[in-house]
C-alpha cells in the first residue's frame, strides 16, 4: 500500500471540498463536521462533475453539476440515481493527511 | 337619526368596549355598538345611456336578458329578481344560462344562486351562506364555544338546511354549501354532528361528505372546476398535492376556500397514499414546513444560523441539504442584513466561487458593463487577460456583456486583480444585467435615456441577493429593443414618462410582464424598483422567479403593498438597508489571501512515503 501526504489537516476547513491530483488519479478530500476527513474519487459517474466542490451534508456531498447526492463514507450515490465513486482510506498523523492508494 | 356621510373612520375608541368613534377629519361620536357593513355599487352607466332599464343593477330576466331582446347582462352590474349577486359564483351559473341562450340550446332558467362568502373580519374568518337569520319557519343548531371563539348556526327550514353562518372555524363552510345547494333532507341525521367539522377527528361523521358529492358538482366555485375534473386530474396527472391539484385544474387557486374540500378529494381518491405531510409546500425533504412557517419561527425564535434553524426547527437531516441550506442562508441574510454572516459552505458552487461552472470544471467569468456600455480600455484589459489565461471562448451574453469562458478554478482571484472590473453576478441570485438600448441619445424614435438610467439602475442594485435571479432591461420607446416585456422589471420609456413591467420571464417560463404602473419621474422608476424587488425578496420562495412569484402571490396584492405609500416606503427603506451591506466579491477575495487558499487552491501532493 502507497501512503502520500496530501494536506496538513489546516488546510481543509469544516465541509468545503479540496482537489488533489496524484498522477493520474484525482482525489476530492473532505473534512466533515465531526472532524473525519474522507476521500473520493473527484469525479461525479453521471457526467465528471468535480465532487469537491459540491455542497456536503453529513457524510455526504452533492454534485455541482446536477445534484446527484453522493455518499463519502462508502462512495454510493443515493436514490434515485445510481453509481458510485471510488474511496480511499485517510490517515492523520502529526497535524499530516495521507491518502492511501 | 343622524346619518354622518362623507366621514372616514380613523379608529374604534375605547379599552375593554367600544366608547366611540374617531374620523379622518378629527370629529368624534359616541357610540355603544359598531356595526361594519361592506357592499359594492354596480357600474350600470353604459345601460342607462342606452336607455336600457336599470333599478339597482340592469334589470334581467330569467335568462339574463335586458328588456332590450339582444342585450344580456350577467354578473355584478346585473340584477335579477331584485337582488344584485357582488360575488364572482353566482356569475358562474349565470355564464352558463347565457351561453346556451346564445347557443340556442333549449336550457334552464336561472333561479337565482344561493351565496356563500368567506372573510376574515379583523382577524376573524367569518363564512355566511343562504338565509341564516330565524323566522317563525325555522329552527337551528347553534354551537357557542367560548374557549376557542368559535360561534356556529345552521338554519333548518323542512329538515333541509338552508343557510348558515360561521365564526372563528369556518371549515365547515363548503360542506354546509353543498348540503343547501342539494337540499339534503337531514331528519335522519343526528343534528350535533352536522357542525361536527372533520378536523375535530371525528372524519367518520356520518355527515355529506365530498365522497357523495355528483362528479359534476362543482368543487372550486371561483373557477368552475368540478369534481370530475379533479380527481381525472389527480389519477391521469399522479397528483399527490392540493398545490400540485391547484397548478394542474385552477380549483382553489383564487380565494382558496375550497381547498378542505380538494383535500378531502386528494385523500379520498389516493386512499393510502395520500401523505398528511405534504398537504402543504415544504422547503424540501429535510423538513415538513413549508417556507412562511420556516420564516415565522426564524423571527419568533431569533435564530441566526442555519445550522440553529435546522437544530430548533427539527430537521430530519442534521445538516440539511442543497436545497434548503442555500434557501436558509438566503432567508437568514435577507431577514438580518447586518448582522448575519454568509455562510459560503452553503452556498452553491458558482455563487461561493463567484464564477459559473462549467461542464468540464473550469469556470467562466462575467465582468460587469453598466448598462450594457463598455469602452476601449476594459476591451484592452479583457482581450489580455484572455490571452494570458487562454480563455477558451469569448462570447456576447444576451445580457449585453463579455463572457470568458474556460477559466481555472485556481486562476480565478487573478484573472479578477487583473481585469479590476467589477463582478457582474452571471452567477448569482442577484441582479444579473440591465439590458438598455441606445436610447434618447442616439436614436431618433428615444424618448427617453434608456442607457443612463440602465447604468444607475444597475449601479444601484447590483450585488443585490434575491431569492432567484433577477433580470431588468430599460427601453427607450415601445419599439422596446430591450426586450422590457420579458425581465423581471421591464422600463419603457413613453413620452413623459415610463411604463414598469414586472414578472416578464424570457426563459423556462415564458411570460410577458404585467404592467404594473406608468411613472413619470426616474426617481418613482426607482422607488417602486425597490419596493417590487424588496417585497419579492421578503415574500418569494428560494428559487421562485418573480414570474412564478406574481402569479401565486397576485398582481393585485403586489399593487396594493406597493401603491400604499407608507408600505412602499418601508419596503424601499429595507431596501436601502440591504444594500449598504453589499460588497463587491471579486474585490473582496482579491484582497483577502485567506479566502484565495481556501476557496480557490489545490492541494499538492508531497512526497510519497512508505509504509
Amino acid at each position: 500500500m502507497e501512503r502520500i501526504q496530501v494536506a496538513y489537516i489546516n488546510n481543509l476547513s469544516e465541509r468545503l471540498g479540496k482537489s488533489v491530483k496524484l498522477g493520474n488519479l484525482e482525489i476530492a478530500l473532505f473534512k466533515l463536521s465531526n472532524g473525519e476527513v474522507r476521500a473520493i474519487e473527484n469525479s461525479c459517474p453521471h457526467k465528471g462533475g468535480l465532487l469537491s466542490q459540491g455542497i456536503v451534508s453529513g457524510e455526504h456531498v452533492f454534485c455541482p453539476l446536477h445534484d446527484w447526492k453522493i455518499c463519502t463514507g462508502d462512495g454510493e450515490v443515493q436514490a434515485p440515481d445510481e453509481g458510485c465513486v471510488r474511496t480511499y482510506k485517510v490517515e492523520i498523523q502529526d497535524e499530516k493527511v495521507y491518502v492511501c492508494l | 337619526m343622524n346619518f354622518l356621510l362623507n366621514k372616514q373612520t380613523e379608529k374604534i375608541i375605547g379599552s375593554k368596549r367600544v366608547k366611540g368613534l374617531l374620523f379622518k377629519d378629527g370629529s368624534k361620536v359616541a357610540a355603544d355598538l359598531v356595526v361594519m357593513a361592506v357592499g359594492i355599487r354596480p357600474n350600470v352607466q353604459l345601460a342607462k345611456d342606452s336607455r336600457i332599464h336599470v333599478n339597482r343593477g340592469i334589470i334581467v330576466d330569467d335568462y339574463m336578458q335586458t328588456d332590450s331582446p339582444n342585450i344580456h347582462a350577467v354578473g355584478e352590474c346585473a340584477e335579477h329578481r331584485e337582488v344584485v349577486y357582488g360575488l364572482v359564483a353566482p356569475l358562474y351559473e349565470q355564464g352558463k344560462i347565457v351561453a346556451e341562450k346564445i347557443c340556442g340550446v333549449e336550457g334552464k332558467k336561472y333561479e337565482g344562486s344561493v351565496v356563500s362568502t368567506q372573510l376574515k373580519v379583523s382577524g376573524v374568518d367569518v363564512f355566511s351562506a343562504g338565509r341564516f337569520m330565524d323566522s317563525d319557519d325555522t329552527k337551528s343548531i347553534k354551537v357557542y364555544d367560548d374557549f376557542e371563539g368559535v360561534y356556529k348556526k345552521v338554519v333548518i327550514q323542512d329538515n333541509k338546511v338552508i343557510g348558515a353562518v360561521l365564526f372563528g372555524n369556518i371549515s365547515d363552510g363548503p360542506k354546509l354549501l353543498g348540503m343547501i345547494n342539494k337540499g339534503t333532507d337531514i331528519s335522519d341525521l343526528p343534528k350535533v354532528s352536522i357542525l361536527q367539522s372533520s378536523a375535530d377527528g371525528s372524519s367518520e361523521s356520518p355527515v355529506i361528505t365530498v365522497i357523495t358529492m355528483a362528479n359534476s358538482e362543482v368543487i372550486c366555485g371561483c373557477n368552475g372546476v368540478t369534481k370530475s375534473t379533479i380527481c381525472e386530474a389527480i389519477v391521469e396527472n399522479g397528483l399527490t398535492t392540493v398545490d400540485q391539484v391547484k397548478n394542474c385544474t385552477n380549483a382553489s387557486r383564487s380565494c382558496g376556500g375550497c381547498k378542505p374540500l380538494v383535500q378531502d378529494l386528494l385523500e379520498h381518491t389516493l386512499g393510502d397514499d395520500f401523505d398528511q405531510s405534504d398537504i402543504k409546500e415544504a422547503i424540501c425533504s429535510c423538513t415538513n414546513l413549508s417556507r412562511e412557517e420556516v420564516i415565522e419561527e426564524i423571527k419568533g425564535k431569533k435564530l441566526k444560523f442555519v445550522k440553529e434553524v435546522m437544530n430548533v426547527l427539527g430537521w430530519k437531516n442534521d445538516e440539511g441539504c442543497s436545497k434548503c441550506r442555500p434557501a436558509l442562508n438566503y432567508y437568514l441574510g435577507m431577514l438580518y442584513p447586518s448582522e448575519y454572516n454568509d455562510e459560503e459552505e452553503s452556498r452553491f458552487v458558482n455563487e461561493r466561487l463567484h464564477a459559473n461552472i462549467q461542464a468540464d470544471g473550469t469556470y467562466s467569468v462575467v465582468p460587469r458593463m453598466y448598462g450594457g456600455v463598455t469602452n476601449a480600455n476594459d476591451l484592452r484589459k479583457i482581450a489580455d487577460v484572455s490571452d494570458k489565461y487562454d480563455v477558451a471562448m469569448i462570447k456576447l451574453t444576451g445580457g449585453q456583456r463579455i463572457d470568458l469562458l474556460g477559466i481555472k478554478k485556481e486562476d480565478l482571484p487573478k484573472v479578477w486583480a487583473e481585469l479590476d472590473m467589477p463582478s457582474g453576478y452571471a452567477y448569482g441570485k442577484a441582479l444579473r444585467t440591465v439590458k438598455t438600448c441606445v436610447g434618447s441619445r442616439f436614436c431618433r424614435f428615444g424618448t427617453q435615456d434608456s442607457t443612463q438610467l440602465g447604468i444607475d439602475l444597475e449601479k444601484k442594485f447590483e450585488r443585490l441577493n434575491t431569492p432567484h435571479k433577477v433580470k431588468m432591461s430599460v427601453s427607450a420607446c415601445p419599439r422596446n429593443c430591450a426586450e422590457s416585456g420579458i425581465k423581471d422589471v421591464g422600463i419603457v420609456g413613453v413620452d413623459g414618462g415610463f411604463e414598469m413591467y414586472v414578472g416578464g420571464n424570457g426563459g423556462t417560463h415564458l411570460r410577458a410582464g404585467d404592467l404594473l404602473c406608468t411613472v413619470k419621474t426616474e426617481e418613482e422608476v426607482f422607488e417602486f424598483t425597490s419596493a417590487f424587488l424588496q417585497y419579492y425578496r421578503e415574500t418569494a420562495n428560494y428559487l421562485e422567479r418573480t414570474s412564478k412569484w406574481v402569479e401565486r402571490t397576485g398582481l393585485e396584492h403586489v399593487r396594493e403593498m406597493l401603491f400604499d405609500q407608507k408600505s412602499r416606503q418601508q419596503l424601499v427603506e429595507r431596501m436601502d438597508e440591504s444594500l449598504t451591506h453589499t460588497k463587491d466579491p471579486w474585490k473582496e477575495i482579491v484582497e483577502n489571501e485567506n479566502k484565495q487558499e481556501k476557496l480557490f487552491q489545490n492541494l499538492s501532493s508531497a512526497v510519497p512515503s512508505r509504509v
